[in-house]
């Protein structure tokens, strides 16, 4: 596919102010552009086709990973997958966002996609999502009017579409603290092994009492089984202040597995995906409570 | 709408004249003339327009060559000396990991970029490092055999 991509200014704005400025000015027209790995490819395909691209690539400290307790992780919008993969402070603290990034894409997609990129992208299956959603992000988002910090579960509005204005950008994120005595997992399914989009992703984050006898809260992430990622909150309604044998994390499975709406596309039926919900599900909460510290 | 900018590939700068919407792939073919990386899916799925930029392996068919400026880019031209083929390239001749070629300079770059950081990597770690590549021809058992040998070779001169 050799198609030349269609013309266009590039701006590069030093600042978060400038950069408002510019959105202002020419919203509408201009797309926001972070590592390019999935605007580049649209506007290949003629998907999109901005007069102006507004790079943010010049405006200093958008990528910071940072952690403070109790306050948690200030992840910024330009910081790039394959640095979350292998952050130290991601690892400690996120270790499921770690897992997450590092089934996204491939090292080169890692090398330059970000995670407001993968957010404000906002494909159903998008893989930073789930384990986010677990995780109770925020997301900060500035215009004009100053800073405005919206929960991850209302930001996504439809496939491909957030809650963003076209004359708004996500600065960056906001994760608190994970509870303690809590463990996570990100399982992605895909046709591939590796370099695809995901057919089903499920995140779940378990949190046990001290005995770790019963599960305290449940927190699961669904991504590519609805027109936007989603939380299983029925499901996690089964899960919680049960201890968690397999019949339980069976009916957990079911519920989430209803709670989806999935569709029937190039990858996968409709069926097949709410089988995979179910089984993923399973596995993942098994895998994230076979990682308890004795 | 042109733009004049300062690109440093494989060590040396380039003062070239770019249109913005032009990607690092297409100014290193047709303006550096280097035309040692090749443009395959150009939706970054394939990996055979590989390059390094500072030290890490990315896509030269999703970046634009304006952001590529101030920073140290290295094509599959910038490896050998000469004549003489890097180790990682000597490997990949001797070993039979090309046929075609055409996914080569790509499967080359990740691999200086992998071997870089990961002097001594397991064959799971290997095709980790090279899962955005396709290969039609090799089948990628000799492409892995001729990573496990550059990086020996690497690691004992």
């Amino acid at each position: 596919m050799f198609r030349s991509l269609p013309r266009f200014e590039y701006l590069a704005p030093k600042t978060v102010k400038e950069c408002i400025a510019l959105l202002s000015q020419y919203g509408q027209k201009a797309n926001v552009i972070a590592g390019g790995t999935d605007l580049i490819p649209q506007m290949k395909w003629g998907e999109k086709k901005p007069d102006y691209i507004i790079s943010l690539s010049q405006i200093p400290n958008l990528d910071e990973i940072q952690f403070s307790s109790p306050t948690g992780l200030k992840l910024g919008a330009l910081a790039k997958i394959g640095e979350i993969e292998s952050s130290e402070i991601i690892r400690k603290h996120y270790p499921i966002l770690a897992q997450a990034a590092s089934v996204l894409g491939s090292v080169e997609i890692r090398n330059r996609g970000t995670a407001g990129g993968n957010l404000c992208n906002a494909a159903p299956s998008a893989d930073m999502a789930p384990s986010l959603l677990v995780l109770g992000a925020r997301v900060v988002i500035v215009s004009q009017n100053g800073e405005k910090i919206i929960p991850l579960e209302d930001f996504f509005v439809g496939p491909g579409k957030t809650i963003l204005s076209n004359h708004e950008f996500l600065v960056r994120l906001e994760v608190p603290p994970m509870k303690p005595n809590s463990f996570g997992e990100y399982i992605k399914m895909g046709i591939r092994k590796t370099m695809d989009i995901a057919v089903v992703g499920v995140a779940a984050l378990i949190t046990l009492d001290h005995g770790n006898n019963t599960c305290e809260e449940a927190r699961l992430g669904l991504g590519a089984v609805a027109p936007t990622p989603i939380r299983a909150k029925q499901a996690e309604g089964v899960l919680k202040g049960k201890t968690l044998n397999e019949e339980i994390i069976g009916l957990a499975a079911e519920a989430a597995s209803n709670e989806a709406s999935p569709l029937t596309d190039i990858r996968a039926s409709d069926r097949y995906r709410r089988y995979v919900i179910r089984a993923l599900t399973r596995r993942a909460i098994q895998q994230a409570l076979h990682k308890i510290k004795p | 709408m042109e733009q004049v900018i300062e690109l440093r590939v494989n060590g040396q700068i380039y003062e070239i004249e770019i249109k913005p919407w032009r990607t690092l792939i297409e100014v290193l073919r047709d303006q550096v003339g280097l035309t040692g990386t090749k443009k395959s899916c150009d939706e970054g799925h394939c990996g055979a327009c590989t390059v390094m930029v500072d030290g890490q392996a990315v896509n030269s068919c999703l970046m634009l060559a304006i952001e590529a400026q101030g920073k140290d880019v290295v094509t599959i031209e910038g490896l050998s000396k000469g004549d003489h083929l890097h180790p990682i390239q000597e490997a990949f001749v001797t070993h039979g990991a090309v046929q075609c070629g055409f996914c080569t300079p790509g499967m080359i770059m990740a691999t200086k970029a992998f071997l870089d950081h990961h002097p001594n990597p397991s064959e799971e770690e290997i095709k980790k490092a090279l899962a955005g590549h396709l290969c039609r021809c090799t089948g990628y058992a000799q492409i892995i055999e001729a990573v496990r040998a550059a990086a020996d070779k690497m690691r004992s001169t």
